[in-house]
């Protein structure tokens, strides 16, 4: 995303200052900061997006509060009654036109209050989130750590020993990888790994933590944690350091035909040296956009693979919830969801911006 | 109307001359043959070796014999028969939501690069929005509301939700290739917007799009395979979604004998995606010339 947005624009003519403290002033410093532009667009997006499940949750022909209101009611319970539970765990007034409904919707949220679930009455929305949230962004983060890490290591290798065997097989296996459905994958992993080979014990590696298993600064704890994810982590690495090991290897042959690394090499400066200091750290630039995308493929995948390990992460909830038909919480997981994306997207545009100084510098502009 | 016409004999030419250079190409060749495979098994297939109606309950759940070559499932019913006939709705689906995916796509994307200015730079804004919702978790959601069993209405929301990432593609390729010298030449004759389009820059194009078709298409399976396995689009009995879902219920993940019934349509899914994938990236070798020497 960065990239579209920062081309260098040509410096221009110097406008007349607007006074101080006003509020042009204060657009005029947000359109010069590149970071503080990229918030700026994060928040809107965020916004945007609420907006729009707000609207497609509450306004759509068959939406699930006029749903929600015909099950009450065919339960027996009087429309005026049905009315009134709906509106105490829903927190909306339904007697309001839509407009000030969504304002105390926003209002809410701004609170971090999301509703209350249909069907486990009574617990908040947002307890539910916050108590499966760290397993999913503790799996999701650990794999593509490593998925990244690995994925940077064999493209370089492959670029450096490119047309070898080495760079054919793997090119394929990347490809292949790449290609294949993320819960394929996982299925695969766990009929192969642990019913036809029984390398693992995948019944007892189901859920995150044994039972009994009390979280602290213990060996037991950390031991099981890791044995819980292992292969969940494995099918996320799997399904991923495909893309990232094509995109580095075709970013490093790109750098590898800059000048400087030519003069570099003319300049007799070692192999290490050049890898890491002009080659890797050039190279590795155009993969931090793909990072934001990788992460949102990867939270989506979570709702398939969470589901098929039993893993307690918000993914897992999100199936739970959707099966349930439990619009308040899977409302708040979507939400969630996108603003981990969008956050992602943001960390990855400041990394960006702090790797590569060219664009802070064209972010800066005149 | 005339412009069409040319457009759609010189691509039977180019497409020729494709078959040719591809036939060179073993890996993509054998993409294009198992895909072929894939479609007509799964179009026909159900005709020639009609699926089975009863359960057998002797058979059940068994590995690979002569009898049954992928084995059987929890009712005892033959797995390949099942495979055979489980790939329709899925090639159609992938079939009608990649080509409207794509449409979308390129119209949306030439548009914005076209008109440019502030539609352009809102059109892009869109784009840019709707590439970080997550589209399983909202594709989820939207199943609960709308009845996705229509082939049809699942296609044109998978394309809703898949063409923004192919639009901006598609803006970009046009925008590099506004600036091809025969381009603004056609445009310094004044040869006309649509003559300049479908002329010059479509059959310029026709390689990126095939090629972004047909992987629009392995999404789209990725995403309605995606769909079915979380049990939320019933389709019938037979689709290798279905399968899947049906196997993982019966409790098929943690039984030995029963691992048959869910490889099976997982590596028909898998053969299909992976066919499809590898005549792309031939496809990709074949017309771009750059990539056939230094890959």
């Amino acid at each position: 995303m960065a990239v579209t947005s920062t081309t260098p624009r040509p410096s221009i003519a110097p406008r007349p200052e607007p006074v101080e403290g006003s509020l042009l002033v204060w657009l005029d410093r947000i359109k010069s900061n590149y970071l503080l532009r990229r918030l700026v667009k994060a928040i809107f997006t965020v916004w945007l997006v609420t907006t729009l499940i707000f609207f497609v949750l509450r306004a759509m022909p068959g939406n699930p509060v006029d749903i929600f209101l015909q099950d009450l009611t065919a339960s027996g319970i009087s429309p005026e009654e049905a009315r009134n539970q709906a509106a105490a765990l829903l927190n909306i007034r339904l007697d309001q036109p839509i407009h000030e409904q969504y304002f105390e919707f926003i209002g809410n949220l701004l609170r971090g209050d999301l509703g209350r679930s249909y069907r486990s009455r009574g617990l908040l929305v947002s307890d539910m989130i916050a108590a499966r949230l760290p397993w999913t962004l503790f799996s999701v983060g650990l794999s593509l750590l490593l998925s990244f890490t690995i994925g940077i290591a064999l493209g370089t290798i492959m670029a450096y020993l490119r047309d070898s065997w080495f760079d054919h097989l793997l090119s394929n296996v990347a490809a292949t990888l790449d290609a294949l459905s993320q819960y394929l994958i996982g299925l695969l992993a766990i009929l192969l790994l642990g019913v036809v080979w029984k390398a693992v014990p995948i019944q007892q590696m189901r859920g995150s933590l044994s039972p009994g298993v009390q979280p602290g600064f213990t060996l037991e704890f950390y031991g099981d944690l890791l044995g819980h994810v292992l292969v969940l982590a494995l099918v996320y690495v799997l399904s991923t350091v495909g893309g990232w090991t094509l995109a580095m290897k075709s970013s490093t042959v790109a750098t590898l035909g800059e000048d400087y690394v030519t003069v570099a090499k003319a300049r007799g400066l070692s192999d290490g040296r050049i890898i890491t200091a002009y080659v890797g750290r050039n190279a590795t630039l155009p993969l931090f956009t793909r990072l934001a995308i990788t992460i949102g493929f990867a939270l989506g995948g979570a709702v398939l693979l969470e589901e098929l390990f039993v893993y307690q992460g918000i993914g897992y909830l999100l199936v739970q919830a959707i099966r349930a038909r439990d619009y308040p919480v899977m409302q708040g997981i979507f939400m969630v969801i996108t603003m981990a994306v969008v956050a992602a997207n943001l960390v990855a545009d400041f990394a960006y911006g702090w790797l590569d100084p060219r664009i802070r510098i064209a972010g800066e502009g005149n | 109307m005339a412009a069409v016409v040319e457009v759609m004999s010189g691509t039977a030419r180019e497409l020729g001359k494709t078959l040719r250079l591809l036939s060179r190409n073993k890996i993509g060749f054998a993409g294009l043959l198992v895909t072929l495979l894939v479609v007509f098994m799964s179009l026909a297939g159900p005709l020639i070796w009609p699926p089975e109606q009863s359960a057998n309950v002797a058979d059940i759940n068994q590995g690979p014999s002569q009898k049954h070559w992928l084995g059987t499932d929890f009712q005892g019913q033959d797995n390949l028969l099942k495979v055979i006939s489980g790939g329709k709705e899925i090639v159609i689906i992938a079939f009608l939501a990649g080509t409207l995916t794509t449409l979308l796509a390129v119209s949306v994307g030439a548009f914005s690069a076209f008109i440019g200015g502030w539609v352009d730079g809102l059109l892009m804004e869109v784009v840019n929005v709707w590439l970080t919702i997550p589209k399983l978790p909202l594709l989820a959601i939207l199943a609960t509301m709308l009845k996705l069993n229509d082939v049809w209405l699942l296609a044109v929301i998978l394309a809703l939700i898949q063409w923004p990432g192919l639009a901006r593609q598609v803006r970009s390729q046009i925008l590099t290739l506004k600036k091809r010298d025969y381009v603004e030449a056609a445009t310094m004759l004044d040869l006309g917007t649509g003559n300049i389009i479908f002329r010059e820059m479509l059959p310029n194009m026709m390689s990126f799009i095939t090629i972004a078709l047909i992987f629009e298409m392995t999404h789209a399976i990725y995403q309605q395979t995606s769909l079915v396995f979380l049990g939320l689009v019933p389709f019938s009995g037979a689709n290798w979604g279905v399968m899947i879902e049906l196997a993982q219920r019966k409790g098929a993940l943690f039984a030995p004998t029963a691992a048959w019934s869910l490889l099976a349509p997982s590596l028909a899914i898998i053969l299909f995606q992976l066919a499809l994938v590898s005549f792309a990236r031939s496809l990709d070798e074949v017309f771009n010339p750059r990539l056939r020497t230094s890959v």
